[in-house]
């Protein structure tokens, strides 16, 4: 027997699981026809505020949301967007910096999501961790608000790359702190050519047209 | 900081490679890394130290392989690397990029195996 060193090729994807149960949970959103939708960004940039305006105003217009929130440590963000009436889970991820396509499936269960037209993922506020993980979402957005400073795509370009959707949030604070719209949107496009991008205010409602329209064009009636 | 859950993920697929072959001892793990895949390499390094304790691959190398970005540039019909990770533009001639041919790899590439 020799004690050679051998090397030999494996070739294997080290998220293989949570990208293959990333697949199944794709699949059966697919099939319920859900449409899923997963926020990022850093924490404080109005990712809660968001999704509580999305909630209230799809429900208005008589359209079936829920949602799940990860958060570290807290239930607050979850009891916030129980008052739009939106069917709401919390996870919470205690020290883990990200969600993983398992907790999507966990926090799931029990739901018939056939009953869903749309369900949105909070992601823990973090810029650097949840870019590595699929959770079977069918785009990822990844907000920016006014207040966090132009540069933020370039300093995080991982996460923006992996976004299919840019949120400029608090628009309505633009002026009050000097935001270089023009700085910010070319940034954004630096690090993700092509990407679409959104301006708007959850708390005045300015934008929240636009980001209503996209969604009702992926859920038509 | 999520290197050290990766790192269980390595440990985890490598061990699944290493049943599969009897069992032999692990000289080294060889990981192909994006700059995209989100993962940082020297965290990735000291995670694995933690990691590897305890387990059949105490005494087991991470050897990180860095993969360059690669996308598809329309405008040259070439696979073409980028500017930076800033300016995600053709190298050769600046057409913003939109398709990722390489750069988010976090792939178990080899194993070194003492049999």
């Amino acid at each position: 027997m020799s004690t050679q060193p051998r090397i030999v090729e494996v070739r294997r994807n080290i998220l293989k699981h949570n990208d293959q149960v990333a697949a199944e949970l794709r699949e059966r959103f697919q099939k319920a026809g859900v449409f899923v939708a997963s926020l990022v960004s850093s924490p404080g940039s109005g990712k809660t505020a968001f999704l509580e305006k999305t909630l209230t105003l799809l429900k208005e217009k008589g359209y079936r949301p829920a949602a799940v929130v990860g958060d570290l440590a807290t239930a607050n963000d979850a009891e916030r967007l129980a008052r739009s009436q939106a069917p709401v889970k919390q996870i919470t991820t205690g020290t883990l910096c990200h969600l993983e396509a398992a907790m999507i499936q966990t926090a799931i269960e029990g739901w018939d999501i056939s009953e869903l037209d749309f369900l949105f993922i909070e992601n823990v506020g973090n810029l650097v961790c949840p870019s590595s993980y699929d959770l079977g979402e069918n785009i990822r957005l990844v907000l920016l608000s006014v207040t966090e400073g132009e540069d933020k795509p370039l300093k995080y370009p991982t996460i923006f790359n992996s976004a299919d959707l840019a949120v400029i949030t608090k628009i309505d604070l633009a002026d009050a702190v000097e935001f270089d719209r023009d700085a910010a949107r070319s940034n954004i496009q630096s690090v993700r050519p092509g990407m679409p991008m959104l301006e708007l205010s959850s708390k005045t409602s300015q934008g929240m047209d636009a980001w209503m329209a996209f969604l009702a064009s992926k859920r038509p009636r | 900081m999520h290197e050290l859950s990766i790192c269980l993920s390595i440990l985890d697929v490598a061990g699944e490679e290493v049943d599969r072959r009897g069992n032999p001892q692990v000289e080294a793990i060889y990981l192909r890394l994006g700059p995209l895949s989100g993962v940082v390499k020297e965290a990735l390094l000291s995670a694995f130290e933690l990691a590897r304790e305890a387990t059949p691959f105490r005494s087991t190398r991470l050897v990180i392989e860095e993969v360059p970005i690669v996308v598809y540039c329309s405008k040259c019909d070439a696979e073409r690397p980028v500017r930076s990770m800033q300016d995600f533009s053709c190298a050769e001639c600046d057409t913003p990029a939109s398709k990722l041919i390489h750069g988010r790899e976090l792939e178990l590439a080899a194993l070194e195996l003492i049999e």
